[in-house]
């Protein structure tokens, strides 16, 4: 199980900021659960994940993974203890190929077939593929699906991914969505998506809905996606669109 | 370490030899010959007015390989040797050239090697250059290689250049010309660290119709060590060239990129990327997230783009 509790995480005062981005956030999320993380941009669903991940220091608040505190660990260690994280915009590396990005989340030496059949989950053509170098000859998209691939080949007890469909056409999203409903068949895994699409939201087990900082709502795909146009239509006021 | 393990460490470091390699060879140790086979297609002769040899490659030479490498285990030697390699058309040659300095002295330890090629017709050739120091003495290790290359039609000349540490300075210089349909492929690699300086320049000059050139220069700079590029493509015909230079910086190091593009032909297309960086903290923190330490991560960046 993973539990937060009271997690706040302000603007770091060395922006000239001052703002609560995390404000008092508690929860459990049962192990195995297939969980989607949804709520307007600026909310602070990219901040939550990267503290479950260890990559942002929260303020106050503790961690815990199956009753371990993990709150002091660092990223490496977090990895070790069974986390792993998708990013938003994945980084490039010059000189790394897509197949050696592969071994090195797995750590150990990986079959074409076992590349394969990552790269095949994600839409992409090994042979087209592992050898080329992560850098930026591939296109946001590739990126996106190399990055979705490498979770899969670090197969941890809990997977995050950080709005995976960002930057993948539809007809590949189509493929995206089966693909996490079967890792999370086949592993068992807790998987936490973050996302804004519909589809990835209603085959959750269960639906978080995080605005201005705060958990605001919390249920079934069918109890939470009535709950989305007003929650989006009162951030929009809050940046002074029209309501 | 004794002197017969240094001598097997850096063969191994710069030619990647375990034992007698096969085909021909010749290795140079402290200014003299340790050692030398020539084969049916491959001649190895010492040059008469200088220092150095001649490497003579016979027609239809097809899947041969040849090592010249150049050992100093002994400070204060400091030499200027000429090679000059003659290949004959329709070849297919492998060349390992080399050079490790070991210096345990407080004298100046120097290698400056001028290699020519002259590169017959519809030839292919391979030649691969590590450049290497250690040891604990203060005196400085130097490499100063220089490199002249005539591709004639159809050629094909693919430079793999590494320097893999050690050596306090070196200024490297390269011109290479190339005629109808020849082509040059250059894979630079350096790393420097401490107080090393770093000069290379290099020119490719494409004077035949279908020629074509891709110069990958890839760096890392450590310490206070300063690096200096100038990589340049000359286009005088219908050709194509595209340089390309990526740098890491870190520490107190100094880099200066300066590619340059010269078209003399209205048919020359010819590209320039040139791009200096520090290691950006998402690609470390991304490995981390992988599994590695923050140090394995950085080791695994720098690892990938002098690869």
């Amino acid at each position: 199980m993973l539990r937060l509790e009271n997690i706040t995480f302000k603007i770091p005062a060395e922006t000239g900021k001052t703002g609560t981005i995390l404000d008092d956030i508690s929860l459990e999320i049962p192990d195995g659960k297939y969980i989607v993380i949804t709520g307007p941009n600026g909310g602070g669903k990219t901040t939550l994940a990267k503290v479950i991940m260890g990559l942002v220091t929260p303020d106050s608040g503790r961690i815990f993974l199956d009753g371990m505190n993990i709150t002091p660990l660092d990223v490496t260690a977090r990895a070790a203890a069974g986390i792993s994280y998708g990013f938003q915009q994945p980084p490039r590396f010059k000189g790394i190929t897509v197949k050696e990005l592969l071994q090195i989340a797995a750590q150990k030496k990986l079959s074409r077939d076992e590349c394969c059949s990552y790269l095949t989950k994600v839409g992409l053509c090994a042979s087209d593929y592992l050898n080329r170098e992560v850098d930026t000859s591939l296109s946001g998209g590739e990126m996106k699906r190399i990055e979705i691939a490498t979770i899969l080949a670090k197969n941890t007890p809990v997977m995050i991914f950080d709005e995976p469909e960002a930057g993948i056409d539809l007809w590949s999203f189509h493929r995206l969505t089966k693909t996490f409903r079967e890792i999370h068949e086949s592993t068992g895994c807790t998987l936490i998506i973050i996302s804004h699409q519909e589809r990835i939201i209603s085959q959750a087990d269960e639906v978080l809905l995080i605005a201005d900082g705060k958990l605001s709502g919390r249920g079934l795909p069918e109890e939470i996606l009535p709950q989305i146009d007003g929650i989006y239509e009162r951030a929009c006021c809050k940046l002074g669109a029209e309501c | 370490m004794a002197q017969n393990d240094i001598r097997k460490d850096l063969l191994k470091k710069i030619a990647d030899l375990h034992e007698v390699p096969e085909g021909a060879y010749n290795i140079r140790e402290n200014s003299g010959l340790a050692g030398r086979r020539n084969t049916e297609y491959i001649t190895i002769e010492t040059k008469t007015d200088k220092p150095g040899i001649n490497i003579y490659v016979k027609d239809g030479t097809q899947n041969k390989s040849v090592h010249i490498p150049v050992l100093i285990t002994q400070t204060g030697i400091t030499e200027m040797v000429y090679n000059d390699f003659f290949i004959g058309e329709d070849c297919d040659v492998l060349i390992v050239a080399g050079c490790g300095i070991h210096n345990e002295g407080d004298e100046k330890s120097a290698h400056d090697g001028i290699h020519s090629f002259e590169i017959g017709k519809n030839s292919r050739v391979r030649y691969i250059e590590k450049h290497y120091g250690e040891g604990k003495g203060t005196g400085e290790r130097i490499m100063n290689p220089e490199m002249t290359a005539h591709l004639s039609e159809g050629a094909t000349l693919e430079v793999e250049s590494v320097q893999i540490g050690g050596i306090d300075s070196t200024n490297r210089k390269t011109v290479i010309t190339a005629d109808e349909n020849a082509k040059v492929l250059i894979q630079e690699r350096i790393m420097s660290d401490g107080k090393q300086d770093v000069v290379s320049d290099t020119e490719v000059i494409l004077n035949g119709n279908g020629s074509s050139a891709q110069i990958n220069s890839r760096s890392v700079a450590k310490g206070e060590s300063t690096q200096l590029f100038y990589p340049k493509l000359t286009g005088n015909a219908d050709c194509f060239g595209h340089v390309q230079c990526d740098s890491i910086i870190m520490d107190n190091a100094k880099i200066r990129s300066i590619p340059e593009i010269c078209a003399n032909s209205v048919d020359a297309r010819l590209v320039h990327e040139a791009a200096i960086g520090k290691i950006a903290g998402d690609q470390i923190l991304k490995l981390m997230t992988l599994g590695l330490t923050a140090e394995e991560a950085e080791e695994k960046i720098l690892a990938g783009l002098l690869k």
